[in-house]
């Protein structure tokens, strides 16, 4: 299974470094459904995510990203190649590594607060320490005068704000979002990504961001690293390299012209795949 | 107050009815005394203590009874859901037992534990454990993996993401099961106690009809049967206040 070297593909960068945040390395997974065949869902993936980086996964469904994500979050096992975090090989979940889902995730039956709360628990911070972490945060996601509210009675976007409030309490180093804003209109999916950004400047952390949006992916991450479908493998890494310090950037020519390039890259995929 | 009326309005008809029908002689006083007998019979049965004595040996043993399969049904709802091994060994158990008529184990119990509370109190826990335990298993299978996923990443261990995140979103479910088994509860109570037991209401009720003092027999099946819809609605308030979240 262990592909030779000249396969392994543009992913190998600076592997072991002390700049590394994530080493992805040789991981290959098989998607085993219940009825039907296995797919080969992740074919030999080598990758590094430096610290406090910005990166984006993307790709059509079905080529492993998300499966990539569920790895690194340690939620399904890794049976081959190896993910380290920060140095330490991922073996199950850890609030090291906070993450965000496209369906929010949050717990129905908690209010919005003991949703945030619930990790500070985990965590043994003392409840007074806790409530006053969970205002706090609550406040930078704009959610201020719904503590009390169930998830149910909040809109999609509040619902992902609660979300990522109740990860980014606990201040992750590693920070993995799954499609976060697939699931909101193309409104609150700008706002949304405004405000991620903002979050992740004054609070650096790698970000791991999932998504199948090339404008998306180049509007938020450093890098987009483009998969292709079955197998799930890299196809490139391209580095964005966009001033964000203008407030219009995306209508700026090296933006345009980012998100062409990573198209002609994925519409090359289109034509192979078409029967 | 006017649809509330309405709702009660067949229940005071098929009431004045029951006092009218035996006292025109429609249909035989002593088969089915005039509603007002009966409750002076109640009185009587009241004042004198029996009701009560045989009422709190009842409610202790339904109680006992209902409390185990609840503990023992949920956890093993739950623990089926989450460990194969245990799905593997309890399932095929679980699925042949549901639909034996639980009554039918009436004569074992009291054959292994005699006539007194143990016996009724295992009688209604085995019948009792198998709805909570569909209800827990399904509902606990119906939780979202993201849901266990998240509580993962918030630093919570395997033990506790069941009870704080399997148990809470399998509540619709399990709650369900648990009110099927109340209800189950006082049949397999009160017809055990008819059967194999020296008192408890079951007892009392065989006890006065055996005796042919009809209007009382009357009184003390009414006092269970009013007693179950108390409980239901009771638990229905119960379940809406716990769900409130939906």
């Amino acid at each position: 299974m262990v592909a030779p070297m000249e396969h392994a593909g543009p992913g190998r960068v600076e592997t072991g470094s002390e700049d590394a945040q994530i080493v992805v390395s040789g991981v290959s997974h098989v998607y085993r459904p219940k009825h039907g065949r296995q797919v080969l869902a992740l074919d030999d993936i080598n990758l590094t995510v430096r610290r406090n980086e910005f990166v984006a996964l993307l790709g059509p469904s079905g080529c492993g990203k998300s499966t990539l994500l569920y790895l690194t979050g340690g939620f399904l096992p890794v049976e081959q190649g190896t993910i380290c975090v920060l140095g330490e090989t991922v073996r199950k979940p850890g609030p090291d590594r906070g993450i965000v889902f496209q369906h929010f995730a949050l717990f129905p039956w908690k209010t919005v607060r003991a949703n945030v709360m619930y990790g500070l628990e985990r965590k043994g911070v003392p409840r007074r320490e806790a409530e006053v972490r969970a205002a706090e945060i609550l406040v930078q996601v704009g959610l201020k005068g719904f503590e009390d509210s169930y998830p149910s009675q909040l809109s999609g976007g509040m619902r992902q704000r609660a979300a990522i409030a109740r990860t980014l309490v606990l201040d992750p180093a590693t920070l993995l979002m799954d499609e976060p804003f697939g699931a909101l209109d193309a409104q609150t999916r700008n706002l949304m990504q405004i405000e991620l950004l903002a979050l992740w400047r004054r609070s650096p952390k790698a970000v791991v961001f999932v998504t199948h949006d090339v404008h998306e992916a180049v509007y938020l991450a450093e890098r987009v690293v483009v998969m292709s479908a079955r197998p799930g493998r890299i196809k490139a890494i391209v580095e964005t390299g966009i001033d964000r310090s203008d407030p219009e950037f995306v209508k700026s020519r090296a933006f345009v012209e980012k998100v062409d390039e990573i198209w002609h890259l994925i519409h090359e995929e289109d034509g192979k795949a078409a029967p | 107050m006017i649809t509330r009326l309405k709702s009660c309005l067949g229940l005071l008809l098929l009431m004045l009815l029951w006092e009218i029908a035996p006292r025109v002689g429609l249909v035989r006083m002593d088969i089915l005394p005039p509603l007002s007998r009966i409750f002076i019979a109640w009185l009587g049965l009241a004042s004198s203590g029996e009701l009560w004595t045989h009422g709190v040996i009842s409610l202790f043993r339904a109680f006992s009874g209902a409390a185990i399969a609840i503990v023992v049904g949920t956890v093993l709802g739950v623990a089926m859901a989450a460990s194969a091994p245990v799905r593997i060994f309890f399932r095929p158990l679980m699925e042949a037992l549901y639909p034996i008529p639980k009554s039918a184990l009436i004569p074992i119990t009291a054959l292994w534990l005699g006539l007194g509370n143990a016996s009724q109190i295992t009688l209604i826990a085995l019948g009792c454990i198998l709805p909570v335990a569909v209800g827990a298993y399904n509902g606990a299978r119906g939780c979202e993996r993201v849901l266990i996923w998240s509580g993962r990443a918030l630093g919570a261990g395997k033990m506790r993401t069941l009870v704080d995140i399997v148990v809470p979103s399998a509540l619709p479910e399990l709650l369900s099961g648990i009110r099927t088994a109340l209800a189950l509860c006082l049949v397999l109570l009160v017809s055990s106690e008819l059967i194999v037991s020296k008192n408890g209401l079951g007892y009392l009720i065989g006890f006065l009809g055996g005796s042919g003092i009809y209007d009382a027999m009357f009184a003390a099946v009414l006092t269970i049967a009013i007693f179950g819809l108390i409980v239901d609605r009771l638990f229905l308030r119960y379940i809406r206040w716990v769900l409130s979240w939906q």
